[in-house]
C-alpha cells in the first residue's frame, strides 16, 4: 500500500532535556528521518572562564542533574591532571563508588520510569504502580540505595558537595559505611527481580552495525580515567579525546555531532559492555547471559539490558568497596596543593557513555579555556542514522505510522539521552 | 486524598522547564519512600520528563530553568495564562541561576566560542522567571530539597500558609554542630544567604555557594567586615557571591 505521512515530535517525552523527532514517508517509502535536538544552549565552557579551579567543579556539575557527580568528577580529575594533583588512594576510592550511586540511581530511573512504560504500553510509571507493583517496588528500591550511595559518599546525590580538588572534603564515617552495605545486602534481590520482569519484554529485533567508544584500562570495568578505545580497533590516549570525537555541527541542531571511523558511533552501558565484557563481575555476566546478550552486540535496544546488566556489575564492586573501606584505615583523603599552570583532559564513564572535559589553567589556578564533550552530543549522529534504518526496516515490515512512531521513540529513548547536558 | 479526616481533591500539578539541568524536576522522583504516598495526592497533568501525557490544565505549575530565548518568553507566558498557581523552582528560575554566569561576557564571543561560525539564537542575558510573568511562590535551591517540595506542595492542597526559613544556613548548621567554615579559613555565604537546605553543604565541609538567595534581613555590611577582619580573600567572597545570580543588588551596590 503506498502511504503518506509525518511524524513529528515535538520535545520528546521520557527523555531529560528537548530533541524532536522527524520522519516524513512519502508513496510508502522513507523521504526523511532526523533527530532534531532543539534545546537552549547555556555556554558552560565559556561561564568557567576565569573561574578558579577550586570552583569550577561546582559549576560544571550543573550541566547536568542526573550525572552531576560524573561532571564533577571530570572537571576534578582534568584540573587535578592539569595541576599535578594526586588525590590519596582513599578518596580515589570514594570517588568511584560516589560514581557507582549515581549510575545505580540514573539506570534505574531509566529502565524503569522512562523505558518501561514503552515496554509495557503506558504514558507513564504510575499506571504501572497498580499493574506491577512489584517491579515498580524494585526499581524504586534500586533508585534509592543508588541515591543512598551517593549521599553517604559525597552529601548529595544531585549536584555534590564534597568531591574537592585534591580528594574529598569529608570521609563517609564507618558506621555510615556500614549501614549502606546492609542496605545493599537487603536490596540485592531486587535485582534479580528487576532480571526475570525486563526478561518477560520484548526487544526489537533492529541491528544496526556501529563503532562503539568507551574506556578502558584493561584490568577493571571503566568508570574513571583509561584509554579510548572504539570496537573498530582505535586506541587513544585520554589527552587525544578530540581525535576520538570529531565534533561538528548540523543547521538543524543545537547539539552538534561527532564521529571516529565511519559516519556515527555510539558511546554509553553498551558501548562500555561491548569493550569491556571480560571485566564484568561474574554476576553481572550471568545477568547478561539471560538475555543472550554478548559483545559484540549492534542492537541500540539493547543498551537497555547493557544498563541492568552494569546495575548487577555496580552493586557487586560497591560491595567490595564497601568491605575494604570498612576493614582498612581510612588515612588522608584530601591532598594539598598550589595552584598551577597546565592543561589536561578528565575522561569517566558516566552513566550515558564516555564524557569529556578539557581543561587549561594559569599559574594564579584560573580556568583559561575549557571544552566539554558530552556521551549524548556522540549518540546524535548514531540515534540519527538509526532513526533513518529503522523506519525503512519498519516500512518493509509493512508498520503502519502509529507503528513507525512507537519504534522510533522507543528507539531514542534507548540511548537514555541526556539532552540539556549535550547542549550545555 | 484525605487530610486530617477532610476529603479535597487531587492537585492537578505539570512541571516545566526551561534552560537548565532538570535537576529540580529529577528531585520529584527522589525520595523514593514517600514517593507513591506523594503521587498519590497529585494528578499529573503534564511532566514531559517522565510522562507521555500532555494536558495543559493544571492548577499548579512549577517552572524550572532561567529564561534565555524568546521562544521560552512566549512559552512561559502561556503556562502563566493557564495555571492558577505558578511556582518558580528552583534557582534558576529564582534568581537566573549559574546560567546568569554567562551574562557577564558578550553574546558574540559566547557563541563564537562554543558554536564558532555556527548562528545561535539566544538572549545576551540568562534571565530569572519573574522578569516576564508573576510568580505566586518561589522555592529556591540548586537542586531544590525535595523534603521542602512536599511540604510546599502538601500545604497547596490543604491551603495551609507558605513560608521559606527566615533565618540564614548558620543557624542550620550550628544545629548539626559543624566546625564553622570561617574557622578553617573559608568564606562561606552560610552569615547571609536562606536556611531550608539543612545546611547540606557545610555539612559535607565545602562552602555555601547562597544558592537559596539572601535571608531576609541580612547584615551584608557586617559579612564583609567579617570577611576583611579574617584576612580572607574579598576577590573570592565575590566570586562566591555571584555564583548562582542571588546577590547581584549587594554586588552592584558595592560597585
Amino acid at each position: 500500500m503506498k502511504v503518506d505521512f509525518n511524524i513529528d515530535i515535538h520535545h520528546l517525552p521520557r527523555v531529560e532535556g528537548h530533541g524532536d523527532i522527524r520522519i516524513s514517508v512519502r508513496d510508502g517509502k522513507l523521504a526523511e528521518a532526523k533527530w532534531a535536538v532543539v534545546e537552549t544552549p547555556r555556554f558552560f565552557e565559556m561561564m568557567v572562564k576565569g573561574m578558579s579551579a577550586e570552583r569550577a567543579p561546582f559549576l560544571t556539575s550543573r550541566i547536568c542533574g542526573i550525572c552531576s557527580i560524573s561532571h564533577t568528577l571530570a572537571s576534578i580529575r582534568s584540573l587535578e591532571r592539569a595541576m599535578q594533583i594526586t588525590p590519596p588512594e582513599t578518596a580515589r576510592i570514594i570517588r568511584l563508588l560516589a560514581m557507582h550511586g549515581e549510575t545505580l540511581q540514573s539506570h534505574a530511573l531509566h529502565l524503569f520510569f522512562l523505558a518501561a512504560p514503552d515496554f509495557a504500553s503506558t504514558p507513564s510509571v504510575v499506571p504501572l504502580l497498580h499493574s506491577h507493583p512489584e517491579v515498580v517496588e524494585a526499581g524504586l528500591l534500586l533508585k534509592e540505595l543508588g541515591n543512598e550511595l551517593s549521599i553517604a559518599t559525597c552529601g548529595r546525590a544531585t549536584h555534590p558537595v564534597s568531591l574537592v580538588l585534591g580528594g574529598v572534603s569529608k570521609a563517609p564515617s564507618k558506621p555510615r559505611l556500614a549501614e549502606i552495605r546492609q542496605m545493599i545486602a537487603d536490596r540485592r534481590p531486587m535485582l534479580d527481580r528487576a532480571t526475570e520482569f525486563f526478561m518477560t519484554l520484548r526487544v526489537p529485533d533492529f541491528v544496526r552495525e556501529t563503532e562503539f567508544i568507551s574506556l578502558c584500562d584493561g584490568e577493571s570495568y571503566p568508570f574513571i580515567g583509561g584509554d579510548l578505545v572504539s570496537t573498530d580497533g582505535v586506541v587513544r590516549d585520554e589527552n587525544d579525546y578530540l581525535l576520538m570525537t570529531n565534533e561538528y555541527t548540523v543547521d538543524f541542531s543545537t547539539s552538534k555531532f561527532t564521529k571516529v571511523s565511519r559516519e556515527s558511533s555510539a558511546a554509553g552501558a553498551l558501548a562500555r559492555f561491548n569493550n569491556n565484557y571480560d571485566q564484568l563481575h561474574p554476576r553481572a555476566k550471568e545477568a547478561a547471559a539471560a538475555f543472550g546478550l554478548q559483545p559484540v552486540c549492534h542492537n541500540p535496544f539493547m543498551n537497555n539490558i547493557a544498563q541492568l546488566v552494569e546495575c548487577h556489575h555496580i552493586v557487586a564492586s560497591a560491595e567490595a568497596i564497601i568491605d575494604q573501606l570498612l576493614d582498612d584505615d581510612t588515612g588522608d583523603f584530601r591532598a594539598d596543593y598550589k595552584p598551577k599552570a597546565g592543561a589536561s583532559t578528565g575522561a569517566v564513564e558516566a552513566p550515558r557513555g564516555v564524557l569529556y572535559h578539557h581543561m587549561e589553567t594559569s599559574d594564579e589556578g584560573k580556568v583559561v579555556k575549557a571544552d566539554c564533550i558530552i556521551p549524548t552530543t556522540q549518540n546524535n549522529a548514531n540515534i540519527h542514522h538509526d532513526l533513518h534504518a529503522l523506519a525503512t526496516q519498519a516500512l518493509a515490515e509493512g508498520k503502519g505510522e502509529k507503528e513507525v512512531e512507537k519504534l522510533c521513540e522507543m528507539l531514542v529513548r534507548s540511548y537514555d539521552p541526556c539532552i540539556s547536558c549535550s547542549v550545555h | 486524598m484525605n487530610h486530617l479526616g477532610f476529603d479535597t481533591e487531587k492537585l492537578k500539578i505539570g512541571s516545566f522547564d526551561f534552560t537548565c539541568c532538570e535537576g529540580c524536576q529529577l528531585q520529584l522522583a527522589n525520595h523514593e519512600s514517600t514517593l507513591p504516598e506523594f503521587l498519590a495526592l497529585l494528578d499529573i497533568r503534564n511532566f514531559r520528563e517522565i510522562s507521555s501525557e500532555r494536558l495543559d490544565d493544571s492548577d499548579i505549575a512549577l517552572v524550572e530553568g532561567s529564561i534565555t530565548r524568546s521562544d521560552e518568553v512566549e512559552r512561559l507566558k502561556a503556562i502563566r495564562a493557564q495555571a492558577k498557581v505558578l511556582v518558580a523552582y528552583g534557582t534558576c528560575a529564582c534568581f537566573g541561576g549559574m546560567n546568569a554566569q554567562k551574562n557577564k561576557f558578550p553574546k558574540e564571543e559566547c557563541i563564537r566560542t562554543v558554536y564558532g561560525d555556527k548562528q545561535i539564537d539566544t538572549m545576551p542575558e540568562a534571565h530569572k522567571i519573574s522578569d516576564f510573568v508573576q510568580v505566586d511562590y518561589s522555592i529556591p535551591g540548586c537542586p531544590v530539597s525535595k523534603e521542602e517540595v512536599e511540604r510546599i506542595v502538601v500545604s497547596i492542597a490543604t491551603r495551609s500558609p507558605i513560608a521559606l526559613p527566615k533565618y540564614p544556613v548558620c543557624v542550620e548548621c550550628k544545629q548539626r554542630l559543624n566546625t564553622c567554615l570561617f574557622d578553617l579559613g573559608e568564606v562561606c555565604l552560610g552569615p547571609i544567604s536562606r536556611a531550608g537546605c539543612d545546611a547540606v553543604c557545610p555539612s559535607g565541609k565545602t562552602v555555601c555557594l547562597g544558592c537559596r538567595g539572601p535571608a531576609d534581613d541580612i547584615n551584608y555590611a557586617s559579612f564583609t567586615e567579617l570577611v576583611r577582619d579574617k584576612g580572607l580573600s574579598t576577590e573570592e567572597m565575590r566570586e562566591k557571591l555571584a555564583f548562582y545570580n542571588g546577590f547581584t543588588e549587594y554586588l552592584n551596590h558595592e560597585g
